[in-house]
């Protein structure tokens, strides 16, 4: 009895319990974390790093070539009392919030107007994306000599139809130069919206207009309940990006004006990099292009809830 | 970059030859006698990479490269130069300054060596040899690279910008000749916009255009963003006065100015439309170039800047001094190639390629064959006497560097004179910000 009693007790004894190791290998979520880290180290040192390493410089006196040190918020004090920065923080939200609702209006015409049936259609399909693929320097620079003081093509042809006898001072005057600018980010920033918005259009079913057609909808209750409704999704993602796009925006800015006449132009963007990069104050710009990022979060939060609920979605009262 | 093959040699050498350079056999053969004797020579196997700002005038890029070529034959370094735009030249320079690598050599505006000044080869015993050997430094020349004793670069030129008019407008104006004091001046410019045959001076952010008329008048009426110890005094009745004086000048300016960067008054000058600007020799150069404006070329004339009340000239001029870093391995081919360019045998036929675009720095090329070559291009040979550092009184470095990199006087004279702010908000602006700067 006894060798029996201990022979199973020797054999319970060869189960041995199971390790952490053990455990390790094959909990599903240790393996799905090695799966992830390539991701994640891609995402850490192009995304986070550079991001986290602008948001530390904007708490140093860094200059460029010269390492510098930890200096709290005082290039933020700094800035919160600079003109300059408040009239580019102003500058900014007018040019965005100003080019994003024109370019949303007249994408979105666009957008419907292309859906229709139309002789050559794919070919203007194509031809609506032109500004979009000339590189932003080069129609900035068009757009340069365009409103240039001297040489302006409108200029030029409104004196020769004798309804000016001054030359337009387009980007000397600030109001002038303001919309000259925002004219060029619409003209680059409509295709955009325009396509995103016609590939939208085109999942939505025909049956839908045609129920519709026989309960005797007008065509403007057409795009009002079955139109817009199903297009909130992406008009929330396209409008986002647009923003997005169009708060940072740079490139046009410095080819046509500089941020002039009297910083009338100045960007976030621009001002940071004429404080950063051009006169060395690597700081004190990247302040600037820190606080930009409250700003871009709170674009982003309006459209990620707006995604969320099913009243955007849908266009129904059921959230 | 630049490769040079043959083909480019060739036409490099053809376009010296013609305005009687020395060139291909006799250039290399005085750079190998040269790299015998000079006092520094290059490692073996050297090889520097070099960024200048990209030429205006092509005959002066031709010299630049016959005398690189002949340098790299002469010392056996590997030379690779490339240029970038004005604007990208200090960008660029501070990124290799950060990183520790990319250039060995940067030939840039202003007072780039004074950006980083722990980043970059002392250059004294080049300075003392080529100061010894050529009659010395300019005065502002020489502030505009030193730090205390040390030379952090070698201020090979300036670029001089001077007062470029049309004849004809300024005698139909009742002028014969661009008077030399203030009141006179601004009466000239009046009287230029009542022909319709307007002045105008850049107002927008032009690096270089804006910022040179603007101290002209800020440093004339005596008016400084700081004092000698480096105090700011910009908030001063001097100030105001300069202000005032510009916004009246700027009243007969044409339209426009406040859009404009360093190219535009070039484009208005030369499509006959503006009459009075301030600008380095380019508009002449290029009216020269051009047979169907032969006219036009015969009518430009160059004069100095006014003087002020100060009673001394106070011109801004725009230095390019060239600048090793510290990091380069290999500094003795480095200062030799410095030291090269600035030879008499090199840096006169060089002069003469940049058809007075550039203005030397030491003394004894007062003489140099291009002052007197045009008389027209007289005027150019003084930008480096006349000039006051960047800094004015104050001392030149990095926070001078800065204050005109940021515009902040180009922008308190715009904001005054387009009805922007007033006199002591544009006034204090510039204060706050100049503080900063010089905390």
């Amino acid at each position: 009895m006894a060798d029996i009693a201990l022979a199973p007790r020797r054999a319970k004894t060869e189960i041995r319990e199971a390790s952490a190791w053990d455990q390790l290998r094959h909990n599903k979520n240790w393996l799905g974390f090695w799966f992830m880290l390539p991701a994640m180290a891609f995402l850490i040192f192009f995304l986070a790093y550079p991001l986290g390493l602008g948001v530390w410089l904007s708490f140093t006196d860094t200059r460029i070539g010269r390492v510098g040190h930890f200096i709290g918020t005082e290039n933020y004090e700094w800035l919160w009392d600079d003109s300059i920065f408040w009239l580019s923080v102003f500058n900014t939200l007018l040019y965005t919030s100003i080019a994003s609702a024109i370019k949303f209006a007249v994408g979105l015409y666009l957008a419907l107007l292309l859906n229709e049936r139309m002789p050559f259609k794919a070919l203007l399909r194509a031809a609506v994306l032109i500004p979009f693929i000339v590189p932003t320097v080069l129609s900035a620079l068009a757009f340069w000599w365009i409103f240039d003081s001297q040489f302006s093509i409108i200029s030029w042809s409104l004196k020769h139809l004798g309804l000016i006898t001054q030359n337009i001072n387009f980007l000397g005057d600030t109001t002038w130069a303001r919309i000259c600018v925002i004219f060029a980010n619409i003209w680059r920033g409509v295709p955009f919206v325009a396509i995103t918005l016609l590939a939208g259009l085109q999942t939505v079913q025909p049956s839908l207009y045609e129920a519709a057609t026989l309960d005797g909808a007008s065509r403007w209750q057409m795009f009002r309940f079955i139109t817009y409704p199903l297009l909130t999704p992406i008009i929330a993602v396209v409008m986002t990006f647009s923003v997005l796009f169009t708060f940072t925006d740079f490139q046009l800015i410095w080819a046509m004006t500089r941020g002039g006449p009297v910083n009338a132009t100045h960007l976030m963007a621009t001002l940071s990099y004429q404080r950063a990069i051009i006169a060395g104050q690597l700081g004190e710009g990247a302040a600037i292009s820190s606080a930009m990022i409250p700003f871009l979060l709170a674009a982003i939060m309006v459209s990620w809830f707006g995604l969320q609920r099913r009243k955007w979605q849908q266009g129904e009262s059921n959230d | 970059m630049h490769d040079f093959t043959r083909r480019s040699l060739l036409q490099g050498g053809t376009a010296l030859a013609a305005t009687g350079m020395l060139t291909g056999p006799a250039l290399l053969d005085f750079a190998k006698a040269w790299a015998q004797s000079a006092p520094w020579k290059a490692e073996p196997g050297a090889k520097l990479t070099v960024m200048r700002w990209k030429r205006f005038v092509p005959a002066e890029d031709d010299a630049f490269n016959a005398m690189v070529v002949a340098f790299k034959a002469a010392t056996g370094t590997e030379m690779n130069v490339f240029s970038e735009s004005f604007e990208d030249v200090q960008p660029k320079a501070s990124v290799a300054a950060n990183t520790g690598s990319g250039l060995d050599l940067a030939w840039g505006l202003h007072t780039l060596p004074q950006l980083f000044p722990t980043k970059v080869l002392k250059m004294n015993d080049v300075a003392d040899y080529l100061g010894n050997k050529y009659g010395g430094w300019t005065e502002a020349a020489a502030k505009t690279c030193k730090q205390g004793n040390d030379w952090l670069g070698i201020p090979v030129a300036t670029i001089g910008g001077y007062l470029t008019y049309r004849k004809s407008a300024v005698e139909k104006a009742g002028f014969k000749q661009v008077p030399s004091d203030f009141p006179a001046y601004l009466e000239l410019c009046k009287a230029l916009k009542a022909n319709n045959t307007p002045a105008g001076f850049a107002l927008g952010h032009a690096t270089g255009d804006a910022n040179a008329w603007v101290h002209n008048i800020l440093w004339g009426f005596n008016g400084w963003t700081v004092d000698k110890d480096d105090k700011v005094i910009i908030n001063s009745p001097e100030t105001m006065k300069a202000l005032d004086y510009a916004k009246a000048l700027s009243e007969t300016f044409i339209p426009g100015v406040a859009s404009w960067n360093d190219s535009s008054n070039n484009k208005a000058f030369l499509s006959g439309e503006l009459y009075l600007t301030s600008n380095g020799i380019s508009i002449y150069v290029a009216a020269k170039d051009d047979p169907s404006k032969k006219e036009l070329a015969d009518d430009i004339d160059h004069a100095l800047w006014p003087v002020g009340p100060i009673g001394k000239p106070t011109e801004l001029q725009l230095a390019v001094p060239i600048l090793a870093f510290n990091f380069c391995k290999y500094p003795n081919a480095a200062k030799a190639f410095i030291a090269f360019m600035l030879e008499k045998e090199n840096f006169e036929k060089w002069l003469s390629g940049a058809r007075g675009y550039l203005t030397h720095t030491l003394n004894a090329y007062d003489s140099a064959p291009v002052w007197t070559a045009d008389p027209k291009n007289a005027v150019f040979g003084q930008a480096s006497k006349r000039a006051l550092p960047a800094s004015g009184i104050g001392t030149p470095g990095e926070k001078a560097a800065t204050a005109i990199a940021d515009f902040i006087v180009v922008d308190m004279f715009a904001n005054y004179c387009t009805g922007a702010k007033d006199g002591k908000t544009a006034m204090a602006e510039a204060e706050r910000q100049l503080k900063r700067i010089y905390r």
